[in-house]
């Protein structure tokens, strides 16, 4: 780990402008991952901003009837919530799904949806990767890729996204809400906010430099079965061979989001149609253009097989 | 003492203490904290500096330039030390590969260099300064390429035949060939290797952690060119082994080098990324096997040959071990082959040979029984053998394998399981049943103790004997009592000290019956020595509630004692009773899983094992051994796989996100049974090992029950969904 | 260096320190409070687990210096070895621990997860989600999965447990 020096911000405006005034600025809140990543000098920031100190921890109900989450409120409180248990449940079983009751005590809602991939080779720092050090190859591509992504990877990179909650939160339709070191605010849609590798696997998100999450907003509750179903080799604090995010309706149709498959929460939109049709419908439309290995290729049955049992569980 | 015939009626017997389920002694130092670990000694020395190891970044090739100047510079940096500067090492009797690597560089992440600075974080942070340019040559990884090549058994080890095992398995009616895969494995045990060592003059203390005190004290001094007086290791808690620690590892050498070259006491742990490639694995095991057999169920031809690799100087791992010895049969055949490979040091993991073996004989046992028509456990008892199999003229000294079972299969509810595979559903869940036998060869080692007792009745045993969880202290302290007829509160033992008289180490499940036979041995030469004190017949005398008497004349131990106490020391030393009889441990193993229809994930709801195991010394720490190894021999059976990537050459999942093991939510409530059985060849104890036999077998029948449940067969470990969903039924 | 204060075990400490440092590094090599234990360093096995504000955290993956003011329970606060608490004593009669290095981490998280229970934290495995959840063997398995016990403790632990959360019911 490389020295830094440490301030704790004193609101979301300020901690964005120090972030963007100081070169290799970092901001830290649950530091679950980061720290991981530091003690291996994967990630080496000069400077760290404490922003667990900002008001940004509660959850409010919005106009719009849906929920506005703290970008510091924990995994484990944000599991809890009587709101979020009742109305997006999706989101609950997603968090209680993901590693242990330590972490989630401890990692954030905005922490984890910067939490960066657990490929191996992303790990080891004596092995290339795009990712880590732009340029320098993949070593997961005809290497150990058993855990990696069969959709949306690239030439350059076939990790995958590692966490849960996103998963739920892009079937829920969420929002990520930030200011600028400016002091301008945006919202950028979860499907936009996770980018796919391309030839550029170190941009994860779209982030810009010093831009700080300040809250992720969920839109009015949509009703239906919530189902996150987490297929991983052993039964607890373990991440997904594949997850499957499903809301399904009395009628059918709903919406479906994957983890483990990808470089991002996955869901096609425009492939939900084929829901009402099957899991095998359904799942071709939606890892269409799969290019798994030859490791990872059991992925893509497993997915049609958990989809068809949460499909089957939502009919009851 | 020399135990060379077979034990009569001795102290043990009254089991007045030994036998019973006492509470650990350590254990109110453990659940609090502060029972102190290598890295924690604090009070050891003051002026503790760390130290912080550098893998090399290679599986093979050669250093060609080391620059640590940025390093050298680093805050807080008080010395480097590598290969160049090291001056010259020796190397230990058990480690195959320089545990400091330089120039060569003999396997991914061997130790290049240990970087010495104030704190910790000055430590870590330097360490990645430092430069290192390689020149990489080719290496060999890919130990089923070595088969496919036409590997064959080696001169140093060549194959077991017993009758003519072509022709009797050419000419059997039911015939199995079959081959089975293990993959590398990690002990993974929690606390990382770790050493502090001082220097006084051209002496050296390390505080460590180590399996066996004896042979690593040795190790030490032979790298370090020292003689062995000169090197004292203290290891009195040690956070886990599992074979992992039976050696001198690259902790204890560097932190010694470190503190020599900086000049005060380095402390180092391994770091959890570096430990699967740094230290040793088990190895994996490609293996064949060929069982015939007649019509009716006996076996006429046994084969097995197993394949795993290891760096050059490395042995096999010796995964027919079992084979010449579980079932019956006239015909035999078993051997090993053995590819070099440049992977870190195959080497010994909990139950070495036999855990692996069994996980591949017991699944083809259960194809067997299968091709038979036979059930699992009939087919097993009907090929029982109370000789050794290669020599009928040697008997087992006990052997109640079919009684584990037979017993196992009625706790278990074995009647209630479905032959026919794939039949039984509960909800989301296939649901069925496997069972295996447990086995494991039993070893004794010459182990020695010490005994004092002193003025005020208390006996103090110190033996380099060590406690890895297995619950040692609290034996040899129940050994002692029931010895001199004491209160276990008025006995203190202190372990894992080379300056106290070597013993047994814990390793191969020797530990617990050869240390406390040596602390026998101890006790009885201190029996005698307080008899002759106050002048009575040590044959006659009894020690009872911390009283010596003979007719009515009676003294406590205390007053026999008297101010300046009495000590005795002794060694217990085997004679050749384990050559004219086989000493092996059995048992039954049972287990019930539930696999998930859609998904193919495997929960296990129920696990049996029936164990005989001689004299069970202390049921509460001996059931603990046993549920520990049943734990991960689910493990096994399930996730456990070192990734290894063929092209670089190194297991990629190296930390404990990536390499599983089994987590609470794996792992149902455990039974376990002993049989009640003594084993009079084995020790005054009359006891054997149990902490690896918990192990031998429940992969298999895991492995056995989730083809009860799915009908589907794997024969390559870890038996992930991968391996089998497309032989899934169709989901609904 | 960066100065940093906060209660451990109810004891005030003041300490400077490196940046860098973590919270399990201030514990064992600072306060030389070696109860907790690293074995992993990065969030992977949970033997460094303490409380922090009545929460338990894997204290490797916290720097010291973000813990200004925090109230901090290790092992060693729990109990010692001549007045255990109820859980440590229960841990020592149904010997749920062998080598014991996984042991302080299990049992900081066995007192914690009673808690959480008992404060209507759901689980993974708990079936209603907006039911109170009980103290069953599946509850306390999956909310215990963060402790690895590699000497495989695990049944006699979950019987330490249960036999504890008895009798505070």
């Amino acid at each position: 780990m490389k020295p830094f020096t440490y301030e704790r911000a004193g609101s979301p405006a300020e901690a964005a402008a120090a972030a963007a005034r100081v070169q290799g600025a970092r901001f830290i809140a649950g530091g679950t991952n980061l720290l991981d990543l530091m003690k291996l000098q994967i990630e080496t920031p000069t400077h760290l901003i404490d922003v667990n100190g900002l008001a940004l921890d509660s959850i409010e109900a919005t106009q719009e009837g849906g929920l506005r989450i703290g970008a510091l409120v924990r995994n484990t409180d944000l599991a809890a919530d009587a709101r979020v248990r009742r109305d997006y449940a999706l989101l609950s079983r997603a968090l209680l799904a993901g590693a242990s009751g330590q972490l989630r005590n401890k990692a954030t809602t905005a922490g984890n949806l910067m939490q960066r991939t657990r490929c191996p080779y992303f790990y080891d720092t004596n092995q290339p990767c795009n990712k880590r050090q732009p340029g320098s190859g993949c070593a997961a591509i005809g290497g150990f890729s058993r855990p990696l992504a069969v959709v949306g990877s690239s030439e350059a990179c076939i990790a995958t996204n590692p966490g849960d909650m996103a998963v739920a939160m892009r079937a829920l339709g969420a929002v990520v809400e930030t200011v600028k070191p400016d002091g301008t605010t945006r919202s950028i849609p979860i499907a936009e906010f996770h980018r796919l590798p391309g030839d550029t696997p170190h941009v994860e998100t779209a982030l810009e430099r010093g831009e700080l999450i300040t809250a992720v907003t969920l839109p009015p509750p949509v009703g239906g079965t919530h189902i996150y179903r987490k297929v991983r080799d052993r039964a607890s604090y373990a991440f997904a061979l594949v997850s499957v995010a499903a809301i399904v309706q009395r009628d059918g149709t709903g919406r479906v989001a994957l983890g483990g498959v990808a470089p991002k929460p996955w869901r096609v939109e425009a492939a939900e149609a084929e829901l009402p049709r099957g899991a095998r419908a359904a799942t071709a439309a939606i890892l269409d253009g799969a290019r798994p290995t030859h490791e990872n290729a059991f992925k893509i049955p497993l997915v049609e097989r958990t989809l068809g049992a949460v499909l089957a569980q939502a009919r009851g | 003492m020399k135990f060379d015939t077979p034990a009569t009626t001795n102290p043990i017997d009254q089991m007045q203490v030994v036998g019973h389920p006492l509470n650990r002694i350590d254990g109110p130092l453990k659940t609090t904290g502060r029972a102190p670990y290598a890295y924690e000694r604090h009070d050891a020395v003051p002026n503790q500096a760390y130290g912080y190891v550098i893998g090399a970044a290679i599986a093979k090739g050669r250093i060609t330039a080391m620059d640590l100047s940025a390093a050298r510079a680093a805050p807080g940096v008080l010395a480097i030390v590598t290969a160049e500067n090291a001056g010259p090492l020796g190397k230990g009797n058990y480690n195959v590969a320089k545990l400091l690597g330089g120039p060569e560089v003999e396997h991914y992440h061997q130790a290049i260099a240990i970087v010495v600075a104030a704190t910790f974080e000055q430590a870590r942070a330097a360490a990645y300064l430092v430069k290192v340019d390689y020149a990489e040559s080719q290496g060999a990884f890919d130990l089923a390429g070595a088969k496919a090549a036409g590997l064959g058994p080696s001169q140093a080890t060549p194959d077991a035949r017993v009758g003519d095992f072509a022709h009797a398995f050419a000419a059997a009616p039911v015939q199995l060939d079959a081959t089975y895969t293990t993959p590398d494995q990690s002990h993974s045990m929690m606390e990382p290797h770790a050493s502090l060592a001082a220097w006084d003059g051209d002496r050296v203390v390390v505080w460590t952690s180590n399996q066996m005190i004896d042979w690593s004290t040795g190790d030490l001094a032979r790298t370090l060119n020292m003689p062995k007086e000169k090197v004292r290791l203290i290891s009195p808690f040690i956070g886990g082994g599992f074979g992992g620690k039976l050696w001198l590892r690259t902790d204890a050498v560097l932190a010694a080098l470190g503190a020599r070259a900086a000049r005060r006491p380095v402390k180092v742990a391994l770091t959890r990324p570096l430990i699967p490639n740094n230290t040793t694995r088990r190895a994996a095991t490609i293996q064949r096997i060929r069982i015939g057999a007649t019509q009716d169920g006996k076996i006429s031809a046994i084969g097995h040959e197993s394949w795993s690799g290891n760096l050059l100087g490395g042995h096999p791992e010796n995964a027919v071990e079992q084979t010449r010895l579980l079932y019956a049969g006239a015909n035999r055949l078993t051997g090993t082959r053995l590819a070099q490979l440049d992977l870190t040091e195959g080497n010994s993991m909990r139950a070495p040979g036999e855990a692996p073996g069994l996980m591949a004989l017991e699944i083809a046992m259960d194809e067997m029984a299968e091709k038979l028509g036979m059930d699992p456990v009939e087919f097993r008892a009907i090929n029982d053998t109370q000789v050794d199999p290669s020599n009928p003229d040697r008997p087992f000294s006990r052997r109640q394998l079919v009684e584990c079972l037979r017993l196992g299969a009625e706790r278990f509810g074995w009647v209630g399981r479905s032959a026919r595979p794939g039949t039984r559903r509960e909800g989301q869940w296939l649901v069925g049943m496997g069972m295996a036998s447990g086995f494991r060869n039993n070893v004794v080692m010459r182990s020695g103790a010490r005994v004092r007792l002193d003025g005020q009745g208390v006996v103090t045993v110190e033996t380099d004997m060590t406690d890895i969880g297995t619950g040692s202290y609290t034996i040899i302290a129940q050994t002692a009592a029931e010895m001199m007829g004491v209160a276990m509160d008025k006995v203190v033992v202190r372990l894992g000290d080379s300056a106290f008289p070597a013993s047994a180490g814990s390793g191969g499940q020797w530990g617990g019956n050869s240390s406390t036979a040596g602390v026998y041995a101890a006790c009885v030469k201190l029996r005698e020595t307080v008899a002759q004190k106050i002048g009575l017949n040590s044959a006659d005398a009894v020690f009872e509630d911390g009283q010596v008497r003979t007719g009515n004349r009676q003294v406590s131990l205390a007053e026999a004692a008297g101010e300046s106490g009495l000590v005795a020391e002794d060694t217990i030393e085997f004679g050749d009773l384990a050559k004219r009889f086989q000493e092996s441990t059995f048992a039954g193993h049972f287990v019930e899983v539930g696999v998930d229809a859609a998904t193919g994930e495997v929960r296990v709801r129920r696990m049996l094992a029936v164990c005989a195991a001689g004299r069970i010394l202390n049921p509460k720490t001996a059931r603990s051994q046993v549920i520990g190894a049943m734990t991960m021999g689910v493990g096994g059976a399930l996730v456990e796989e070192l990734a290894l990537d063929k092209r670089r050459g190194f297991f990629v999942n190296h930390d404990l996100a990536g390499y599983e093991v089994p987590v609470h939510a794996d792992i149902p409530h455990q039974e376990v049974i002993f049989l009640d059985e003594v084993d009079e060849m084995s020790s005054p104890m009359k006891a054997k090992g149990v902490g690896e036999l918990g192990l031998c077998g429940v992969a298999a029948a895991v492995a056995n029950a989730i083809y009860n449940a799915t009908g589907v067969r794997v024969r390559d470990y870890p038996i992930t969904l991968d391996k089998y969903l497309d032989r899934l039924p169709e989901v609904a | 260096m960066t100065k940093v204060s906060f209660t451990v075990n109810g004891q005030a400490v003041a300490l400077s320190l490196d940046t860098r440092t973590t919270l399990l590094d201030a514990l064992r090599e600072h306060l030389q409070l070696t109860g907790s234990k690293k074995g992993c360093d990065h969030g992977q096995c949970g033997a460094c687990t303490v409380m922090v504000n009545g929460r338990r955290i894997n204290s490797c993956l916290s720097l010291a210096v973000m813990h200004e003011g925090n109230e901090v329970t290790t092992i060693e606060g729990l109990g010692s070895p001549e007045s255990m608490h109820p859980m440590q004593d229960a841990f020592v009669r149904h010997d749920g621990y062998q080598c014991g290095y996984c042991t302080p981490g299990q049992i900081c998280s066995s007192v914690a997860i009673l808690e959480e229970i008992k404060a209507g934290i759901p689980s993974h495995v708990s079936a209603d989600l907006n039911a109170q959840p009980r103290v069953t063997p599946e509850e306390i398995r999956e909310r215990m999965s963060g402790n690895i016990c590699r000497c495989g403790a695990y049944s006699n632990i979950v019987d330490a447990i249960t036999e504890v959360a008895g009798r505070q019911a």
